[in-house]
């Protein structure tokens, strides 16, 4: 790898502006046909089989009573895994970074575990755990508490398997604090609290909030975890995904696309919010 | 507020960091810690800060024992090196911070707190810097505004982590005076870390020269420079010249080169040390000397002209640096590659069994005859 600086391109070398690092060209070019191949393609797709429909049978489709019921057990339900998530993803990325005790890497390794296990078999797993005859639902029923087959159980579903998200984004940020930032706090005469309230907290707030609305967006798709925990009833636990496997099963491409569609688009609407809001936190620190 | 270090020890796994440390600062001295990287220092002010616990000895404020009073009450104004500034919060709300954490009871009413941090800001002359956020500070302003912050508590004792050495010269200068204006002016007792001797000898009123977890020695600058206690202080004071030989019939030979001593000496092997202004260069060699030496650089640097020589017949583990005046440089116009003999007015040497250098001098008769000066 011994070439002179402009041996790459020569004929542009003498070029006033030309970019340091070469492949610009190259890597943004792969990077948007695979971006177009796996993501855009398919959302066209969707969007053609919907197009079949008229716009009042669209809008009939996705109001349809049942189906926006669906919305809102979903959205409930993914709101507060989130939350639940943020809470508990916090915690464990501040423990695997800021302490040692044996275990510890176990401990990490575990928190991809979500990730690696086929959705179904984390459902079947946690309805055999919360139904009412199960180790933990036993525990719930002296409480009189039911989980297994209510939208509870949904909620348990969508934070186990979005919880890495939570932590893997939180995790980086907090090793990468400058233990000086604390210190000087401390030495202000700040509380242990007060630290993590005004010096912590906000420096890992950007990366906090990423994970929780990652968390967020993959709890709204999730199917085949929920699915079995949820119970499905009517009006009560069905889930959006949930409909569209239904409408998918009457062999309804357009109205299961329809209803996709809804969900597409509110995820990406609260993605786009979520990175331009952390452009205009991050814009702000730098003063711009 | 004095501060009294007794008997601290540290250890990081199998690294002695600081070994029997002692060292009392008078209320009110600005006290350098002087040393190389590694030395301990930066580790002996974080324990008199509280940020580090010693594996054993105390440390007294004014005569009271805080080595058990934890970093959040001993209320110390402690300046890092890298500023450690916060960086979502303005200039404003960084000095704001230590009077808003406090309790409720003691906590200022929030016009009294907005009118302390517009007079901090004021001294450190960036009151038009308020709004701003650290990152579009330059490394100067954000030192200051660090600075600005530990004050914001009245702290009795400051603490400076390398305060200026993440600063370019000039900048460093300037703020170097600054300190000392401030801490004169203020009246509090003051420690900082350095490994910048000439920063250590500038600003403090007494400097500690720390090797390996150990003080070297504590003196006055002028004191330090001398009458260094220890080879080491002597090394790391400013560059040295080292002439070795062997010592026969008053005579340390080397080579062709000798030094003709004018006192007893009773060690066979010898090294003299000279510093850079405590060698004359001249055309040709004198009755107590001959160091024949060829110039193998000339740079002007500020005040005096630096020569680089290197030894003609002899040898030397370094090249030599002996500075002449702008004067001298006009008269002689000395070049790269011109030969020229070195004669020293006051040579160090260091005897076996003792460690303090013992300062040699030659009667003034026997050095200054005009003909052979330069």
């Amino acid at each position: 790898m011994n070439q002179s600086p402009s041996g790459l391109l020569p004929g542009r070398s003498s070029q006033p502006g030309k970019r340091v690092l070469p492949g610009f060209a190259l890597s943004l070019g792969v990077s948007l046909f695979f971006i177009s191949l796996v993501l855009i393609l398919p959302v066209t797709g969707l969007i053609v089989q919907t197009a079949g429909m008229g716009w009042a049978e669209y809008w009939a489709v996705v109001t349809d009573e049942r189906v926006v019921a669906s919305y809102k057990v979903t959205l409930w339900a993914a709101a507060l895994a989130s939350i639940i998530n943020g809470v508990v993803g916090l915690l464990l990325a501040w423990v695997l970074v800021r302490y040692e005790f044996p275990g510890k890497r176990l401990m990490d390794a575990l928190v991809d575990l979500p990730f690696a296990l086929p959705t179904a078999v984390a459902g079947i797993t946690l309805t055999a755990l919360f139904a009412p005859d199960g180790w933990y639902g036993q525990l719930f029923a002296l409480l009189g508490i039911k989980v297994a087959f209510t939208p509870l159980g949904i909620i348990v579903a969508m934070s186990f398997t979005s919880l890495p998200f939570v932590v893997r984004t939180v995790q980086p940020v907090l090793e990468d604090f400058a233990p000086e930032d604390e210190e000087a706090a401390v030495s202000l005469g700040a509380s242990d609290w007060t630290v993590f309230r005004r010096i912590l907290l906000p420096a890992m707030w950007p990366a906090l909030m990423t994970g929780v609305a990652l968390s967020f967006t993959r709890s709204l798709g999730e199917f085949g975890a929920v699915i079995f925990i949820a119970g499905n009833m009517p009006y009560v636990s069905e889930i959006i995904s949930l409909m569209i496997f239904v409408r998918l099963q009457e062999f309804d491409h357009a109205a299961a696309s329809a209803i996709a569609s809804v969900v597409l688009v509110a995820s990406l609407i609260l993605l786009l919010g979520i990175n331009l809001w952390q452009a205009r936190y991050l814009r702000r620190l730098q003063g711009r | 507020m004095s501060i009294s270090i007794e008997g601290i020890t540290k250890r990081f796994g199998s690294f002695q960091a600081l070994d029997n440390i002692s060292l009392e600062v008078p209320d009110g001295k600005l006290i350098g810690l002087l040393g190389p990287s590694g030395s301990g220092k930066t580790t002996l002010l974080r324990i008199i800060a509280g940020l580090e616990t010693a594996d054993s000895g105390r440390i007294l404020f004014q005569g009271e024992d805080v080595t058990r009073l934890h970093v959040r009450e001993r209320r110390v104004g402690f300046v890092f090196q890298h500023y450690a500034l916060f960086r979502h919060m303005t200039v404003a709300q960084n000095v704001a911070f230590g009077l808003e954490v406090l309790p409720a009871k003691e906590r200022p009413k929030a016009a009294e707190i907005r009118q302390r941090v517009d007079t901090l800001l004021e001294m450190v002359q960036l009151g038009h810097l308020a709004n701003r956020y650290p990152a579009q500070l330059s490394g100067g302003q954000k030192q200051r505004i660090a600075l600005a912050r530990a004050l914001s508590m009245k702290p009795q004792i400051l603490l400076l982590d390398e305060p200026f050495g993440a600063l370019d010269a000039k900048v460093r200068k300037d703020l170097r005076r600054w300190l000392r204006t401030l801490h004169d002016e203020f009246h509090f007792t003051s420690v900082f870390v350095t490994h910048d001797q000439e920063e250590a000898l500038e600003l403090s009123d007494q400097v500690a020269v720390m090797s390996a977890g150990k003080i070297e020695q504590v003196d006055s600058p002028q004191r330090l420079y001398a009458e260094p206690g220890s080879r080491f202080v002597f090394d790391f004071l400013g560059h040295v010249n080292v002439f070795d030989g062997r010592l026969e019939e008053q005579v340390v030979r080397q080579g062709e080169a000798w030094v003709r001593l004018g006192e007893p000496v009773t060690s066979k092997e010898l090294q003299l040390y000279m510093r850079s202004h405590e060698v004359r260069l001249q055309s040709m060699s004198e009755a107590h000397a001959h160091l024949p030496l060829r110039i193998e650089s000339v740079s002007l640097v500020g005040a005096e002209v630096r020569l680089e020589l290197s030894p003609i017949g002899w040898e030397s583990a370094e090249p030599w640096e002996v500075g002449i005046t702008h004067a001298q440089f006009n008269n002689w116009q000395p070049k790269r590659g011109d030969q020229c003999y070195a004669v020293p007015r006051v040579a160090h040497v260091i005897e076996e069994g003792s460690g303090a250098p013992r300062t040699l001098r030659w009667q003034a008769g026997e050095m200054d005859d005009p003909a052979a000066m330069i």
